[in-house]
């Protein structure tokens, strides 16, 4: 157990636990928060869980834990731990199930006054227009061919099927394709699994919010983003589905074998491992940018998607219904980077789970217009509560290798959230306060109420008091459709 | 009152910030199998009709309880995913880890909630006095 007496305190949003806490760890763990966020979390598991990610094989720098952190299962939610490429190890459990979960922004050119008679009917269209819910099939019927040319192409197979605008590309972290996938890597289950599910946003925390740009911090960035006080923005927060969980679940049983092959040991069975360069670790990575990739095509399908129902409401009511992108950007990937540690640039595998990358200013791969003002990084809030437009530093880059908070970090657990709120009563008050919800499961909607979860406002504060993150907008819900 | 005093086998929800937790006990290795799928199913909210159950056989070969417990419920998750069925009763025959499973499964008529997978984290299934004992987290 992890108590605050044994942090060292570096500022007031940065602590430490030292490598000389538990003799197996490897590195340091560096946690960006502040006392009270800290103190939210210190009857969980997550500073165990941090110090248990500590101990991978091949590790550099420190573990980074956000202050969204919450416990997950082997890494902490918020973690990011970098190891070193091509001899340390990549742990699908540092990725998590849902490979490539990520969240999309799509910013519009429509007035919240002009449209809000009719935010009840643009709601009951993304309802109908995105298939949402357990267990959810979509509209596209897909051959293994089909699905196969989606692992490769990622959100570029959507734009060649006629599914997505350039810019959507463009706007994507990686265009939307990670080099390298190969579906002769996923298992025929994992294919059988995914076929059905394109286009689809599933259930638990996922997905579609209609927003209206509440506030603008920094008028240079939100306007190379395109977001305009005042006016609608609609984000889109799932991933990879089942193709992604059967994939991960494939590998973390396959890596029980290749931990004792390879002789590392570890304090949980869910940080199984394989190293980077091995025929393991190399078919995980392989497969896991299949997963990766399908995320992004299926965000793109629910874009589109999310278009024709804009179409649908707003075609001759507003001379401009378009949803133009922001950005598109995953907080579950292990990604191949090349970051300056102790004064030396290398090539690491930065696991970030529930950790959204945050590349600062000039860092190669961000689209012109991103150049100079670094990568949008997207933090959603809690349902009913205010979500984050944000950019990367220089600071994150030297500091999290180039990552930051994803979410508001639930404190409050499932059980204790479905014995304190009614999901109906949780839908009324919310409508009353002018949000429209539209959900397929009332549990599942009482577990994802806004008590659940810390204050994504304090956890913003944080990384821009942290200075790993720079405020650029804040949006307010109006619009939650949820499976 | 610790549920496990009342009932010889069974399952109960531990709390868990993100995901589910399920303490399951029973007195062998077949019986916390099922306890585990039951209890499973219950977390997720799945009823069914038993009126149009089906027969459905499948074998797993495990290296260690542990390797079981996931390899069977990730079983009964993708029975639940593709095919829409849920199992509510087991015949299960085990030699060493290798298990022979026949089971009825029924078309399931409502599932609230989806569980992505079943996790490894802390898993320890425990023998004491009273047979068998494991902790489960699920990612949700």
């Amino acid at each position: 157990m992890v108590m605050i007496k044994d942090l060292v305190k570096i500022s007031d949003y940065e602590w430490e636990i030292p490598k000389s806490f538990r003799e197996d760890m490897r590195v340091p763990v560096r946690i960006f928060s502040t006392r009270r966020l800290l103190e939210q979390v210190m009857d969980d598991r997550s500073l165990e869980q941090a110090v248990n990610s500590a101990t991978l094989p091949g590790l550099v720098g420190h573990v980074s834990v956000m202050p969204d952190m919450h416990q997950g299962y082997g890494f902490p939610i918020g973690g990011v731990a970098a190891t070193r490429y091509p001899d340390g190890v990549i742990s699908p459990g540092g990725i998590g199930y849902d490979i490539n979960c990520g969240v999309r922004l799509l910013a519009t050119r429509i007035e919240f006054e002009a449209a809000e008679a009719l935010i009840g009917d643009l709601a009951n269209a993304l309802n109908y227009y995105c298939p949402s819910g357990v267990g959810t099939k979509g509209t596209l019927r897909m051959s293994e061919k089909e699905l196969e040319r989606v692992c490769r192409d990622g959100a570029q197979w959507a734009l060649k099927q006629g599914l997505a605008q350039e810019a959507d590309i463009r706007r994507t972290e990686e265009n939307g394709c990670l080099e390298g996938a190969d579906p002769s890597k996923v298992s025929s289950r994992a294919k059988e699994r995914g076929r059905p599910q394109l286009g689809t946003l599933g259930a638990g925390n996922h997905f579609i919010e209609v927003d209206v740009v509440d506030q603008i911090f920094d008028a240079q960035a939100a306007r190379a983003m395109g977001l305009q006080e005042g006016h609608l923005a609609v984000q889109i927060h799932c991933g990879s589905r089942g193709f992604g969980h059967q994939i991960c679940s494939d590998y973390v049983e396959e890596f029980q074998a290749s931990v004792k092959r390879y002789g590392i040991q570890l304090p949980d069975r869910e940080l199984v491992c394989a190293p980077l360069n091995s025929p393991e670790g190399q078919a995980y990575l392989a497969a896991m940018r299949c997963a990766a990739n399908y995320a992004f095509a299926n965000r793109q399908v629910l874009a589109h998607n999310a278009r024709l129902a804009f179409e649908q409401v707003f075609a001759g009511k507003v001379s401009d219904w378009g949803l133009y992108q922001v950005y598109d950007i995953a907080h579950n990937m292990g990604k191949i980077e090349e970051h300056v540690i102790d004064g030396t640039k290398m090539k690491v595998c930065v696991h970030r789970k529930g950790a959204t990358r945050a590349f600062g200013p000039g860092a190669p791969g961000l689209p012109p217009e991103y150049r100079e003002i670094g990568q949008p990084v997207l933090v959603p809030g809690s349902m009913g509560t205010a979500s984050w437009v944000l950019v990367g530093t220089e600071a994150s880059m030297q500091r999290t290798f180039g990552s930051t908070c994803h979410g508001a970090g639930r404190v409050m657990s499932r059980a204790q959230a479905k014995k304190s709120v009614r999901g109906d009563r949780l839908r009324s008050e919310l409508e009353s306060e002018g949000i429209h919800i539209r959900a397929g499961s009332m549990p599942g909607l009482a577990e994802e109420a806004p008590q659940a979860y810390k204050d994504v406002d304090a956890v913003v504060e944080t990384v821009a008091g942290a200075n790993i993150a720079r405020k650029v907008a804040r949006l307010r819900p109006i619009a939650v459709i949820k499976g | 009152m610790d549920t496990r005093e009342t009932s010889p086998q069974g399952y109960q929800e531990i709390e868990h910030t993100a995901d589910w937790e399920l303490a399951v006990w029973a007195r062998d290795l077949p019986g916390l199998l099922e306890q585990a799928a039951q209890g499973m199913y219950a977390l997720a909210g799945v009823r069914w009709d038993e009126k149009r159950a089906r027969e459905i056989r499948f074998e797993i070969t495990a290296e260690d309880a542990e390797h079981l417990l996931v390899r069977f419920l990730s079983e009964l998750l993708y029975y639940l995913e593709q095919e829409g069925l849920a199992c509510f009763r087991f015949a299960l025959q085990l030699n060493g880890y290798h298990l022979s499973a026949h089971a009825w499964g029924a078309p399931v008529v409502q599932l609230q909630k989806e569980i992505k997978a079943v996790t490894y984290h802390r898993l320890k299934v425990e023998r004491d006095t009273e047979g068998l004992k494991t902790r489960i987290v699920f990612d949700v």
